[in-house]
């Protein structure tokens, strides 16, 4: 099967998922975004990658802290960035996806960073402007669905590098519900193309996916035995419509199994660093203590972020 | 008119005849088939050679949602006889509505037209539509499409009322609060695609009520587009129990699975959806075995409906005009012999439907599909006549085209 993401030369033009992106890929992107993290430091925070080109925020789901992210990225490296709140109003009076895609590039767009919140939007995107052959144009998925949400998952990578340098040593926990996450579904995929030879997966059967095992991954239920020893935890967001359906009793309940302490962080290693992909939910996924502790690096991971998602649109604009 | 069909490889699944024979039709019936009936002359004759002439096909599920283009698809893929679900819009729930699709599918003259009644005032599944009047307009049995009926009570109700007048009830097993969310089988893959998943018991769950509720009220039920292997085996078990259920395949789940989806790919979006290997090959096996029919579960879908991010695309593929080359595709990856695979969309069709069609036997109405088993063709947009031109199955070469359609004696399609 033919990958979209990549070209004909096996470069990245579109970036969709970490799924079925080589290790080199990665490493390229990681490396990319160490040399950019020198330009967030400067006084003028400019390169002129991106000149004359037109980014836009696509969003048909709300997020403040993705968008702001991409917006302060692609402004870095030079773009103009045009933000789109596209809500289900607009796609009620019947434009569809596509139709706004054909809009946005008659108006000469370079690059899309898509967020929607069906599985596989940015692929159907993807795959049209290859049909209307339109390869100049790039897409960059910012959340689709539970699907993918890969430049999180690569800032995590960069966070995991930056902190334990080698990844083939480690021992990964990611904690919550896996079932509705794209972010672990991105960072699984990362961990295993990385080399980390233990990736386990934290949480309650009715926030896990089935067959999780294929993906390389190791189911835990109880959390003291999950984190035994881990160089890495990765907490998720607990959504607060998961707690009305039957997948959970009650916030409580779920904290009181589930939720990071102090007392249930000590038994990850010494030097065990605690991520999140925000926003937290305090009380409820994580205490304050961890949170807002030694070992958290919630908030160097936003500042990786931006890094990250430079190296990204200047690296599939590039190809 | 008297007309002859020569030099062709007669298959009649059914009266186990496969040889090279002329066939004879008088009067829009089989009259003979080797030897001539006595003092025919021929007022036509149809050259075969090369060919394959069988019982015209019978499609246990075929949405025609414009009726000229798909009945003109229908004929184009051999298929004489198709089996229409209720799922229209508004749905066929009113002897009327039933009496008008059967009125017009006959003006048209091309497949014979068979409605399912609606079992339930538009398909809601609470209160029960008029089945006798509708079977009095022509339907042929009850349905839900593939709509579940929620409530157990009012499926009781519907299975001993049609009981009552020995009418069978088609349903398609699917657990509502299973399925209701989900968009992609529950497994490796949409664990994989962030994919909401109907779990295998949406399948087991409902064939589970459907068979003990047979088992109480004897009513004679169909069940439509397996998807399971589990869900097979429970039928399979009540079948042993000498219950009176049957059940159908869609073509499609016979050759593609979970893996199918690939990235996203909406024409990989059925309902029920594909699901794993070990299902495709219990599926296949079962109809390898003769336990079943094959369909095409025709559901045309506009191009704005396919375009569309995987959950938001309508379910369904357009299936009457590859109904025949994907179950010849299906048998050799099945290594099933040619005449069996016919009789799986002929005989055993018009088994489950009780019609006195799907042979060619003396005496039996000449629906006949003729077609060349080893042409090939790229199904194209441009190749289908069908109004619904999204196939999982578009840009691939596909093994057998359909040369020529009779139905009751008269030719309707020539390739």
């Amino acid at each position: 099967m033919h990958n979209p993401q990549l070209n004909k030369d096996g470069e990245l033009t579109h970036l969709l998922s970490i799924e079925g992106l080589p290790q080199r890929i990665l490493t390229q992107i990681l490396d990319t975004a160490a040399s950019f993290m020198e330009v967030s430091a400067r006084d003028v925070k400019k390169v002129p990658l991106l000149r004359g080109k037109s980014v836009f925020n696509l969003f048909f789901e709300n997020s403040t802290r993705t968008r702001t992210t991409f917006e302060i990225a692609a402004k870095r490296l030079s773009a103009d960035v045009i933000n789109l709140d596209i809500n289900k109003s607009s796609t009620a009076k019947g434009e569809t996806l596509l139709d706004t895609i054909d809009n946005l590039v008659a108006m000469h767009a370079n690059l899309f960073v898509v967020r929607h919140a069906s599985s596989g939007a940015p692929y159907l995107i993807a795959e049209h402007l290859q049909r209307i052959g339109r390869d100049d144009v790039h897409v960059v998925n910012a959340g689709d669905g539970r699907h993918a949400h890969p430049t999180q998952g690569l800032l995590d990578m960069y966070t995991i590098r930056h902190y334990k340098k080698d990844f083939t040593q480690l021992r990964v926990a990611i904690v919550g519900d896996i079932l509705h996450s794209r972010v672990a579904r991105s960072d699984i995929h990362a961990l295993t193309t990385l080399g980390v030879p233990e990736v386990r997966a934290i949480g309650p059967e009715t926030l896990l996916p089935k067959h999780l095992d294929k993906l390389g991954v190791h189911v835990f239920h109880d959390m003291n035995e999950g984190l035994k020893d881990v160089d890495v935890v990765i907490m998720l967001r607990l959504q607060n419509e998961r707690m009305t359906g039957a997948l959970l009793p009650s916030a409580g309940e779920y904290f009181r199994h589930y939720g990071l302490t102090p007392q249930k962080l000590a038994l990850a290693k010494p030097d065990a660093i605690v991520m999140h992909p925000g926003p937290m939910n305090r009380g409820i996924e994580i205490h304050s203590a961890v949170a807002d502790g030694p070992q958290a690096v919630i908030l160097p991971q936003v500042t990786f972020g931006i890094a990250v998602r430079m190296a990204v649109m200047s690296i599939v604009a590039g190809n | 008119m008297n007309i002859e069909i020569k030099n062709g490889r007669v298959i009649d699944p059914k009266n186990g005849v496969d040889r090279k024979a002329t066939l004879y039709i008088v009067d829009g019936k089989i009259a003979g088939l080797g030897d001539a009936p006595a003092g025919f002359s021929a007022d036509k004759t149809v050259d075969a050679a090369g060919c394959v002439v069988c019982p015209g096909l019978i499609d246990l599920g075929a949405r025609l949602n414009s009726i000229e283009a798909e009945l003109a698809a229908a004929v184009a893929g051999g298929v004489t006889s198709v089996v229409v679900p209720p799922d229209a819009d508004p749905p066929l729930d009113e002897p009327e509505l039933a009496d008008r699709l059967v009125h017009r599918g006959a003006e048209i003259g091309k497949a014979r037209v068979l409605p399912l009644g609606a079992l339930t005032l538009g398909l809601q599944g609470e209160r029960l539509a008029e089945l006798a009047g509708l079977k009095k307009a022509g339907c042929v049995a009850f349905s839900q499409a593939n709509r579940t009926v929620v409530d157990t009570e009012a499926l009781l109700r519907a299975m001993e009322y049609a009981a009552t007048f020995g009418f069978a009830i088609w349903l398609q097993p699917q657990d509502h609060w299973l399925s209701r969310n989900g968009i992609a089988h529950e497994g490796e893959v949409s664990s994989r695609l962030g994919l909401a998943g109907i779990p295998v018991a949406a399948e087991t769950i409902a064939v589970g009520t459907i068979v003990q509720l047979v088992r109480d009220t004897g009513c004679r039920v169909h069940l439509t587009r397996l998807s399971s292997a589990a869900g097979v085996a429970l039928i399979q078990r009540a079948q042993h129990e000498g219950l009176p259920v049957t059940f159908d395949i869609g073509v499609h789940h016979l050759l593609l699975t979970e893996n199918d989806i690939g990235y996203f790919n909406p024409h990989a979006r059925f309902s029920p959806p594909l699901r794993a290997q070990g299902d495709r090959q219990a599926l296949s096996t079962a109809a390898a075995a003769g336990l079943a029919p094959i369909c095409s579960d025709h559901t045309p879908v506009g191009a704005d409906d396919k375009l569309l991010p995987f959950g938001e695309a309508k379910p369904g593929a357009t299936g009457l005009e590859v109904l025949l080359p994907l179950t010849l595709k299906w048998a050799e990856e099945a290594k099933v012999t040619l005449p069996d695979a016919l009789a799986r969309i002929t005989s055993a069709p018009a088994k489950v439907l009780g019609l006195a069609s799907g042979e060619l036997g003396v005496g039996a109405v000449a629906d006949i599909c003729i077609f060349d088993p080893e042409a090939t063709w790229q199904l194209t947009p441009e190749a289908l006549k069908s109004r619904g031109k999204n196939s999982p199955w578009i840009g691939y070469m596909l093994t057998g085209k359909v040369k020529s359609t009779l139905v009751g004696g008269r030719v309707v399609f020539e390739a």
